[in-house]
């Protein structure tokens, strides 16, 4: 595993448990990395890992936040919530399993692939919860390591 | 083709005009947002009942051609003001879904 370097920028988003305002901490990570002058394909990945975690804690979270960090080598989104909880991360990773209610099936939610979006999307990806407490996701992606990996892996993991 | 030949050989309606000088690359026909997260490409012209704001996110973060709203359904002023600022083309159509995909299918098979 590489040495963390040094951030070059952190933002703390907080999300509400409501779809009003869900898809804003996307559209502004997105504007914010571009601004910073990250490679397009690595602001395309973390747009949808961020929008797909902002949906997750809009829909099936009492709230939470996302950080966005930004180093040389890579970008990390750390999503956390207040709960309730996963039981069974396995199965939450599994495409096609969803909880959604029918209210946000009919809107489009819920097809089972918002977790395994996240991770596709991520070269590393970390997801811890307990039930009652909250779930804790960090996801990383690498920067400049295309001509190294093939884009989806960091050399060495 | 670019998106404003399809427009008119489709007979669309244009809501947003975004960049008609687009290249249509092909055509993607799905309701769910995260199938068109993982599976839609750059280009596709994105056929959907949905018409709620995060349409135009999901839009944007894809970088698709422009979104078809089929069978007369029309999103909200709030929608379309949303997707004018991100520069999201929206189109409608009185037509189903199918006949939506399959004209544009006619069009864009080689």
């Amino acid at each position: 595993m590489a040495p963390t370097t040094k951030a070059l920028y952190k933002q703390v988003f907080p999300v509400k448990s409501d779809l009003e305002s869900a898809g804003k901490v996307s559209t502004e990570v997105r504007r914010i990395l571009r601004s910073l002058g990250v490679e397009p394909e690595v602001v395309r990945r973390a747009g949808i890992v961020c929008f797909e975690g902002e949906m997750n804690i809009a829909l099936y979270t009492k709230g939470g936040r996302i950080i966005l960090i930004v180093r040389d080598d890579r970008v990390e989104l750390l999503f956390s919530d207040r709960g309730p909880g996963i039981a069974d991360i396995d199965l939450v990773k599994q495409p096609g399993y969803s909880t959604a209610p029918d209210w946000a099936r009919e809107l489009g939610f819920g097809a089972g692939m918002g977790i395994p979006n996240m991770e596709a999307n991520s070269d590393r990806f970390v997801m811890y919860s307990r039930v009652g407490v909250g779930t804790v996701i960090r996801a990383t992606i690498f920067r400049r390591c295309h001509e190294t990996c093939g884009g989806n892996r960091a050399p060495g993991t | 083709m670019k998106l404003a030949e399809v427009i008119e050989r489709l007979g669309l309606e244009v809501l947003v005009p975004g960049d008609l000088e687009r290249r249509v690359r092909w055509g993607f026909c799905s309701d769910l947002l995260s199938d068109v997260l993982a599976h839609a490409q750059e280009g596709d012209l994105w056929i959907t009942h949905q018409r709620h704001l995060n349409v135009v996110a999901v839009a944007k973060l894809k970088g698709v051609a422009g979104v078809v709203c089929v069978r007369g359904l029309h999103p909200s002023q709030e929608v379309l003001a949303k997707a004018r600022k991100e520069g999201v083309t929206v189109l409608a159509s009185a037509e189903d879904a199918f006949e939506v995909a399959g004209k544009l299918y006619g069009l864009l098979s080689p």
